[in-house]
């Protein structure tokens, strides 16, 4: 397995070169960039013998390998979990949020690509997500969302019975769904107004709709989506990229459920803190 | 190379649990007795919380909740990525809401048993005790368990136990209970009682007077060392798994800094209690980078065999119901496929070195669902384990509602960590250990659905009531970066960072992470030998030696740099696998997950040595060149009555 930049003579071939070749070689164009100030560029890279069965990011791994080796920069990416549900990776892949299926990055394989393909791999790209190097961005913005308002207020130890109050299984169920958002941030990736209200509206949808969330419910949307408008991520205009590349499937309902909400807040006279 | 591997010194105990009242009013005495710190008084306390998963998250919200000046600390970009968001199963509590006889005496007992007596009394009676406010306070906080049709909430069985009184969502537990924690978290941050230090990692530990004051971590995204002090320090930065390399754990998951607090005087207890657990997806390839659990609840469904006959290599679906080997059912009849994970993964690595193995390399059992499809229907199994199955076929490319699972034991969990007395206090005074990081209630086996009730029972209930009777002395003298002890600590954290850069050698960081991983899974993974582990602590020796003189890291320390990161990671990871396989070499006696050949009963089971090994191996770091020190905490069982755990 090989790596090699296009743009600088190959120093160093750490395969076997006279194995015979097993799997597919690769053409990737990777976005560069050592700050959150510099210029940074798509710069291409030859990998070879990539087998089928690999993540995507196992793919990188050996990439990074390669070039730690020649001395080079490895690439710089965020993942930790690495099996769909922590939320850290995410990157574009070929202008797709997370790649050609929906999943997260690390569960794409890369049985999904064939040999001789070229794949071109980006950051996110929002404003509200500024880059910190190459492929990493800083997705604090989403945390402060959430401190605006995507809780319930139950300080440890005040809790009443598990059982005091039942839930309608079909409440619990939608509230579930709602959320298992892992907060990657591929939403507003793949959002051409660069908007977070997936993500948003995941949270909003998921206590909105059991019995503990309804206090502070009206306070909830409003102070949220002040918040993420703070952030500067974009208005939503109902295009549905988002839900399209949300690795867990979040679904457009829950932006109606938010809108539905947020009218329900404001004739009900809640306004956002300032 | 010293000839002696270790040197036995003064045994140790704890002595905070007040054995005057029976068990089951300990924890409540305890609370009592402690001292309190009034909530004027809070606001002057600093606490540093290394850590958001389960315990950490919990924790730094209820402290920041109770008054407290709270500070804490993660790797990730946001507390939300936790690897406590990958538990899949669920969390126990003793609701007894099925009326099938559970108790907090039975969870308890359990427990214990399953922790193949090697675990504290006190501490799993608190644990059971605890679990109940536990799934109030998630309800509360609008975790979204699974209800049933009626709107109470559902259960399901687990292994090693024989009710059900596992609560669940979907398999996404950990990821919801996970996101309980982190709101309550995000709450307080908004409300300025905690400090966020987001990809921040600790480095050292600062001790002042024998006390923890502080650490010294380093901005991952600056490359800057900074130094935080505070009153008391927690660290709750969950279990160290990634010694193996390949295990279920986070990328991210490390050893630092626990092994960091170890050198700085916090003793390491029984860091050869591993858990390997029997669920997991096969390794496919010499790239693998992790290894992905299939959640143990699939084995209420799921039937566990391999062929009858060695070398079988037909298809699964070829292979007729009498020529299978169903060997759970067939061992352990009144238990079958639920015996506890210790058992069920030495069985499956058993019927693989006897040649029945299935798949590449004949590393794998299957796991078959077609009995439960035929008897509950495809939708049914498809609402219980949909994400699972979805999961097992992303990754393989396999349907395994068509072709039954193919999975094989992977590193989960580890028991060991930082010894900590009933407290939670770690031999350090003022730093607290809790989660995965402490070794304090699993014994040698965790049950399934006990890490989350642990993570949780330590970080809303546990620490914060415990550390208020040492704060209650405090707020201690303030100091500052001008101190001897914090420049010390400071110094030495950027000679071991800029000496890693410095090497320029030939191997990266994961190449000897690999073969550190690779030496520890072949001889001190499921089954260890005397033999076997002194090959291992000499070889590591000599990795450790060609890390230091071989390791490649580029770039500088002043930026994003995730080898350099990598590196101080590996670092660690080498010295406490040594210590591992010392501790596993001087454990003569099996015990749950720690299995050593020489001691087994006739039918191959793990036997124990109670006589002589029925105590809490503590471990003292000693500086170079000299062996660790050995304390025994005696283990006494007032309650459980010591016996040969039977899942026959």
């Amino acid at each position: 397995m090989t790596a090699t930049r296009h743009d600088a003579p190959m120093t160093s071939s750490v395969g076997n070169p006279g194995a015979e070749k097993r799997g597919m070689n690769l053409t990737l164009r990777i976005w560069r960039q050592q700050g959150p100030t510099v210029k940074g560029k798509m710069v291409t890279y030859k990998i070879t013998d990539i087998s089928p069965d690999m993540s995507f990011l196992e793919m990188l791994d050996v990439l990074n390998e390669q070039l730690i080796m020649q001395g080079d920069d490895p690439v710089a990416f965020d993942h930790d979990c690495r099996e769909g549900i922590c939320g850290m990776c995410g990157v574009m892949i070929n202008g797709q949020a997370h790649g050609p299926q929906q999943t997260t990055t690390c569960q794409l394989h890369m049985r999904s690509f064939k040999d001789g393909d070229s794949i071109d791999i980006e950051p996110w790209r929002a404003t509200a997500f500024p880059i910190i190097k190459d492929l990493a961005v800083d997705r604090r913005a989403f945390d402060r969302i959430i401190q605006s308002g995507g809780y319930i207020s139950v300080p440890t130890g005040t809790a009443p019975e598990a059982h005091a109050t039942p839930v309608p299984k079909a409440d619990s169920d939608a509230a579930f769904d709602a959320a298992t958002c892992i907060g990657c941030g591929a939403c507003v990736a793949a959002c051409p107004n660069a908007s977070s209200m997936l993500f948003t509206a995941a949270k909003v949808t998921h206590l909105g709709l059991l019995p503990q969330g309804q206090p502070e419910r009206n306070d909830r949307v409003v102070n949220m989506v002040a918040q993420q408008d703070r952030e500067g991520f974009g208005g939503c205009t109902n295009i549905g990229e988002c839900s399209a590349s949300c690795p867990k499937g979040i679904s457009m309902e829950t932006i109606s459920r938010l809108n539905h909400d947020l009218l329900g807040a404001l004739r009900a006279g809640a306004r956002p803190k300032s | 190379m010293s000839l002696e591997l270790f040197t036995e010194g003064e045994p140790i105990a704890d002595t905070k649990a007040p054995t005057d009242v029976p068990i089951g009013e300990r924890w409540s005495e305890r609370q009592f007795r402690g001292r309190l710190v009034n909530p004027t008084n809070r606001r002057k306390m600093t606490i540093i919380v290394v850590g958001t998963g389960l315990a950490g998250g919990s924790a730094a919200a209820t402290l920041g909740e109770a008054g407290y000046r709270v500070k804490s600390f993660w790797y990730q970009d946001s507390p939300r990525r936790a690897h406590s968001v990958a538990a899949q199963g669920g969390i126990n509590a003793a609701k007894n809401y099925r009326n099938d006889g559970d108790s907090v005496h039975r969870l308890f007992y359990d427990t214990v048993k399953g922790g193949d007596f090697r675990s504290r009394e006190d501490n799993v009676h608190r644990l059971a005790e605890v679990s109940v406010n536990i799934i109030d306070q998630c309800v509360a906080q609008g975790v979204p368990f699974a209800r049933e049709y009626g709107g109470l909430l559902d259960n399901r069985s687990f292994g090693g136990t024989q009710v059900s009184r596992t609560f669940y969502a979907r398999g996404q537990t950990g990821q919801q209970l996970l996101y309980g924690a982190y709101q309550a978290l995000e709450r307080q941050i908004a409300a300025g009682s905690v400090e966020q230090n987001a990809r921040t990692e600790m480095l050292d530990l600062i001790v002042v007077d024998g006390r923890a004051r502080g650490i010294v971590a380093r901005d991952l995204v600056s490359g800057e060392i900074s130094t935080h002090f505070a009153d008391a320090v927690v660290i709750a930065s969950g279990g160290y798994g990634n010694v193996f390399y390949l295990s279920t754990n986070a990328k991210g998951s490390n050893t630092t800094a626990i092994w960091r607090a170890h050198k700085r005087g916090a003793y390491f207890a029984n860091p050869c209690y591993t858990q390997i657990h029997p669920t997991c997806i096969p390794v496919k390839g010499d790239y693998q980078s992790k290894l992905t659990l299939m959640s143990e609840s699939l084995r209420n469904d799921g039937r566990v065999w391999v062929p009858k006959e060695r070398g079988d290599d037909r298809p699964a679906n070829d292979i007729p119901e009498d020529e299978r080997d169903y060997y759970l059912e067939r061992l352990y009849p009144s238990f079958g496929n639920l015996v506890p994970r210790d058992i069920a993964s030495r069985q499956a690595k058993n019927v693989c070195d006897e040649g029945r193995g299935v798949g590449p390399g004949g590393l794998g059992v299957y796991l078959d669902f077609a009995e439960a499809i035929k008897r509950l229907g495809r939708p049914a199994v498809e609402a219980k384990y949909g994400n699972l199955f979805d999961m097992y076929a992303q990754i393989t490319g396999e349907d395994p509602y068509v072709t039954p699972m193919r999975i094989f034991p992977a590193v989960h969990y580890t028991m060991g960590g930082l010894w900590v007395d009933y407290d939670l206090q770690s031999t350090i005074p003022g730093m607290f250990v809790i989660g995965e990081a402490n070794f304090s209630d699993h014994g040698a086996n965790r049950l399934g659905a006990s890490a989350l009730m642990q993570g949780l029972a330590d970080g809303y209930f546990v620490l914060p009531s415990t550390i208020s009777s040492y704060l209650a002395d405090g707020p201690f003298d303030k100091i500052d970066e001008s101190h001897p002890a914090v420049v010390e600590a400071v110094q030495g954290v950027q000679e071991q960072t800029q000496r890693l850069l410095s090497i320029n050698g030939n191997r990266t960081p994961a190449s000897f992470h690999r073969e550190l991983g690779q030496l520890m899974w072949d001889l001190c993974g499921m089954e260890r030998t005397d033999e076997g582990l002194r090959k291992a602590i000499d070889r590591i020796r000599e990795i450790r030696q060609e890390f230091w003189s071989n390791l490649k890291v580029g770039g500088d320390w002043h930026s994003f740099n995730q080898t350099l990161e990598h590196a101080g990671r590996v670092a660690d990871f080498i010295e406490l696998g040594e210590l591992m396989c010392v501790d596993a070499l001087h454990r003569r006696e099996s015990c749950g997950g720690h299995f050593r050949a020489e001691s087994q009963t006739p039918e191959g089971e793990a036997l124990r040595d109670d006589e002589n090994f029925a105590y809490v191996a503590a471990w003292e770091w000693t500086p170079e060149g000299q062996p660790p020190v050995l304390h025994k905490e005696n283990l006494e069982y007032e309650y459980v009555h010591l016996a040969q755990r039977s899942y026959k």
